[in-house]
């Protein structure tokens, strides 16, 4: 199997409405990758787009609407969708295209305008739903995360304070990222806990928000990046995995992620990781919610059961603590454009691992890191390890 | 290269901004309009529910009754075999007390919903629906409850013929 | 490493399904492969792939629909906006990366649960230039038919006479929706709604679904004697927007079949295959695409229409499944579905349609209107 690295990453603003349509931030983002690779559209042999529901952008086959702000226009061109799993799975399948020999360098494009969708992006989520089991009631999103974290905080006995300290960690983490929609340098504990409530156990500062924007990276073989030159700015691809649970949401204890540990044993496998919390030394868990990041954590096998929480209480994932998590500020910080999200997980990864992550560079050295998305009817895990 | 980059493309707007014709909008509402096939297991669920009773299917390969039911048991990949009735009473597996609407709009009325698995159907195997007859205060995991059922009249073969599911008292764990 | 495809899965097509949920209809197409294939879903497959654009479905995520029909639960498992032979590039891919052995590729219409498929298609076109047009969305294929035959030098005519052909074919072809005894003449005079396009010129939508098993080249010998290998495969865009397209020559499916042609080691290709199945969603689709796969010279294809040369017996017989025209138009399915006939050809296994001698075909998709994308498999047997 071919190596394959990550040689230019590139983001734009995520906020809660852009004046740029979905095409130009798709642009945006390519241009800058590009520019990062020190590449032109001409060396790109194959475009994946990653890109979430038709209906936020409003428009049937959002994939081929995008696709020449993507620069994929007289090219193979593929999209790739598992729900909120695609910020980090387009990259997956970008690995596949290098790996398998059939694209020296692919170009992964992730865009999501949701600000297009009226009366609010929520909207839209009322037809994510079993049209026979679930529509009738009208849920809303934030309902079923709302019944995840009640039931993962009841199991394990996990106070509300170690799930609210996320959150702050995460929008202080943001502080540093010239992208971030929601950074705040003086969010304390309290103003997290004593936000309103949305659905209980949720509360407002709990929650990432809907945001516009876009990202890309560049990914290329072993052999382009020695011919090119790019080995200091390379960081490398070392395991994939993937993996869907059942539709059937209502049957599944929600407590535990088995779809993230699933698809983390994949990665690991092919990464030669056999003691996750020893050998890797980041994470950039997927943390629309702040208790996701600590659900994702022990689905990643990088805490114990139930144990996410305490290590969150300890400052063991602060950015300078044992096991930075979600330097970048995350979604909770830096915005949730569902699929976009990629260049604040693959992105992250990429630009710590070859030191460039400016004020949020890790003090302490990193080698491998490891980064994750969910999504679906939280049946989906996406999970990437990458080493400098 | 985050640390080198000097402009970050993308040009904020407000909602102002549209308000006031600052920028151009183009809108449109798609013609989307679906009826889906309820298919063979879920065509009987509901016309079991407009006589007022829930049921499943049986695998009997795993032995788990699934509920709600479907013809094919995701496990085993075969067949599922028999129909089963379960029973109208079941356990709260978790819940949330929801301050948002389907549109995200704030309410002030709490919407209490979670998922119940029901009883006489495998372990965790259950619905979503909405609770009623019990205080914000009342309402935990593990809470015995029962379907209260709209009268027969009015239903029309939905999951709403059942209105919410109701504290069970006395039997519970 | 080769690709060999070793489980095909039909369900025959129909104008509707009612019995059938969308989960019902994927799981009869899933069983069918997996006992073609002779494997357990559970624990004889690497990843699970399904091709599938939500707009289509009628869910904001259908890729949340997707795993337990299939027995993908807990398993890698992914959905690809886009068609079937794409889905397939993704599986070759996959194998040849070394991520799984044994793939699954999956692709379904259920169109009878879409009650407004015209507002569906007019809602892929542009908002801000084509939208505020409104209009019956075929109109697009009206103009292009246009372009394509005035350029070309094809007449409507021979047009006329592809419908005839995969009208007729599809009797032969039992999972086929609409086998008719339809003529040249009928299809020619037939209501010119959106001209040159006739009515006759567009594929009916019909539900169905196929699943076909591929495997890398140590797996797919143990699994069958003769697995139909995937000698090449290629897929490519042109430009979304109607207005900078090229509507004569479509870009999407010369370079598809460039990037296919190059990995089967393909410099011939009017002389390489024994058979060629085309999307023909379109009746001129047929003629534009066996052109810009050369497979008939510029301007020639309707000629070859014309004279038989398409024909079982011809010289290069196409769409004698009925395509989809004849066997109806399955959406993201119609690529895999072309695929799965093109190795029923080559196994010698597709009963009244079996030609002589079949050992290399190609096979060619387009994702439909609006779109400027597709792909295209090159497929054989022996060596």
């Amino acid at each position: 199997m071919r190596k394959v690295a990550v040689v230019g990453a590139g983001m734009t603003l995520f906020r809660r409405r852009l004046q740029e349509t979905g095409k130009e931030l798709s642009f945006e983002a390519t241009r800058m990758a590009l520019d990062q690779a020190k590449m032109e559209i001409g060396d790109v042999d194959a475009v994946v787009h990653g890109t979430a529901p038709d209906a936020f952008d409003g428009v049937h086959m959002k994939g081929e609407y995008l696709l020449d702000g993507s620069g994929g226009t007289r090219k193979p061109y593929m999209r790739v969708f598992t729900g909120g799993g695609t910020g980090v799975f387009s990259a997956i399948a970008g690995y596949w295209h290098v790996a398998s020999g059939l694209a020296d360098v692919a170009l992964v494009v992730n865009e999501e305008k949701m600000s297009s969708c009226q009366p609010h992006p929520q909207s839209v989520f009322a037809h994510i739903w079993d049209p026979i089991l679930d529509r009738p009631l009208k849920p809303n999103l934030v309902w079923i995360f709302a019944m995840e974290m009640n039931r993962y905080m009841t199991v394990h006995n996990i106070p509300y304070e170690d799930i609210a300290r996320v959150a702050v960690k995460n929008k202080r983490n943001a502080v540093g990222h010239p992208c971030a929609q929601l950074a705040d340098p003086k969010i304390t504990l309290e103003d997290v806990m004593n936000s309103e409530i949305m659905a209980w156990p949720v509360r407002r500062l709990d929650i990432s928000p809907p945001s516009d924007g876009a990202a890309a990276v560049v990914l290329a073989s072993e052999e382009v990046v020695k011919k090119r030159k790019l080995r200091d700015q390379a960081a490398w691809i070392k395991g994939v995995g993937w993996c869907i649970d059942s539709t059937m949401w209502t049957d599944r204890d929600l407590y535990f992620p088995e779809y993230v540990a699933r698809a983390a044993k994949m990665a690991y496998r092919q990464a030669k990781i056999d003691r996750p919390k020893q050998q890797i030394d980041f994470a950039e868990p997927y943390d629309p919610f702040d208790y996701k990041e600590l659900h994702h954590l022990e689905g990643l096998g990088l805490a114990d059961r139930g144990k996410a929480g305490l290590m969150t209480r300890e400052g063991v994932t602060e950015r300078d603590g044992k096991l930075p998590v979600c330097p970048s500020g995350g979604l909770l910080g830096v915005g949730n454009p569902i699929a976009a999200t990629l260049g604040i997980k693959i992105g992250e990864l990429y630009w710590q691992l070859t030191g460039q992550a400016g004020k949020r560079q890790i003090p302490n050295e990193v080698h491998t890191g490891v980064c994750q998305a969910w999504g679906d009817l939280m049946q989906y895990g996406s999970v990437v390890v990458m080493g400098a | 290269m985050t640390a080198n980059i000097a402009r970050w493309p993308g040009a904020e707007l407000g909602s102002k901004d549209l308000e006031n014709g600052k920028v151009t909008t183009q809108r449109y509402r798609p013609d989307a309009k679906f009826a889906w096939s309820a298919g063979e297991a879920m065509s009987r669920f509901l016309a079991e529910l407009q006589q007022g009773r829930l049921i499943a299917r049986e695998c009997k390969n795993c032995g788990r009754i699934l509920f709600p039911p479907r013809m094919f048991c995701e496990e085993c990949f075969r067949p599922t075999d028999e129909w089963v009735y379960v029973k109208d009473t079941g356990t709260i597996e978790t819940y949330s007390i929801s301050y948002l609407d389907t549109d995200a709009r704030r309410i002030t009325e709490p919407i209490l919903v979670g998922v119940v698995s029901v009883d006489g159907a495998s372990p965790k195997m259950g619905i979503m629906h909405y609770f009623g007859e019990m205080a914000t205060g009342e309402i935990r995991i593990g809470m015995k409850v029962q379907a209260k059922w709209r009268p027969a009249e009015s239903r029309v073969g939905s999951v709403l013929d059942i209105e919410y599911f109701r504290p069970l008292h006395g039997v519970d764990r | 490493m080769r690709v060999g495809i070793v489980g095909v899965g039909v369900t025959p097509f129909r104008p509707t399904t009612p019995e059938f949920s969308w989960k019902e209809l994927m799981y009869d197409g899933a069983q069918r492969s997996y006992a073609d294939a002779g494997i357990d879903p559970r624990s004889d497959v690497g990843s699970f792939i399904t091709c599938a654009e939500d707009y289509y479905e009628g869910f904001g995520i259908f890729d949340e629909f997707t795993p337990d029909q299939l027995g993908a639960v807990l398993r890698p498992m992914h959905t690809v906006g886009g068609d079937g032979i794409q889905g397939l590039a993704n599986a070759v891919m996959q194998i040849r990366s070394g991520l799984a052995d044994v793939v699954v590729v999956e692709s379904h219409s259920k169109a009878s649960d879409i009650l407004t498929f015209t507002g569906i298609v007019a809602h892929g076109l542009d908002p801000i230039w084509n939208k505020p047009l409104g209009g019956h969305p075929n109109y697009v294929a009206g103009l292009e038919m246009d372009a394509f035959l005035r350029g070309s030098g094809n007449r409507s005519e021979d047009c006329a006479a592809v419908v005839a052909a995969n009208r007729q074919t599809a009797l032969l072809n039992p999972i086929a929706a609409y086998g008719a005894r339809v003529t040249k003449e009928q299809a020619a005079k037939s209501p010119a709604l959106w001209a040159p396009l006739r009515q006759l010129d567009a594929s009916t939508l019909a539900d169905g679904c196929v699943v076909l098993v591929v495997a890398g080249e140590a797996a797919a010998r143990k699994m069958r004697s003769e697995p139909v290998w995937i000698e090449g495969i290629g897929w490519a865009s042109d430009s979304p927007s109607l207005e900078t397209r090229d509507w004569v020559a479509p870009a999407y499916a010369t370079l598809a079949a460039e990037m296919a042609y190059r990995l089967a080691k393909v410099r011939d290709p009017a002389r390489s295959f024994d058979l060629a199945e085309v999307d023909d969603k379109f009746s001129y689709k047929e003629l534009q695409h066996l052109e810009a796969l050369r497979l008939a010279r510029k301007g020639h294809a309707g000629k070859m229409a014309r004279s038989g040369d398409l024909a079982a017996g011809g010289k290069l017989p196409t769409n004698v499944s009925g395509g989809s025209l004849g066997c109806g138009n399955v959406l993201e399915a119609s690529g895999l579905h072309r695929v799965a006939e093109a190795a029923l050809q080559l196994r010698g296994e597709a009963g009244r349609l079996q030609l002589d001698g079949v050992r290399r075909a190609v096979v060619q998709s387009w994702r439909g209107l609006p779109s400027a994308s597709g792909g295209v498999a090159v497929l054989g047997v022996g060596r």
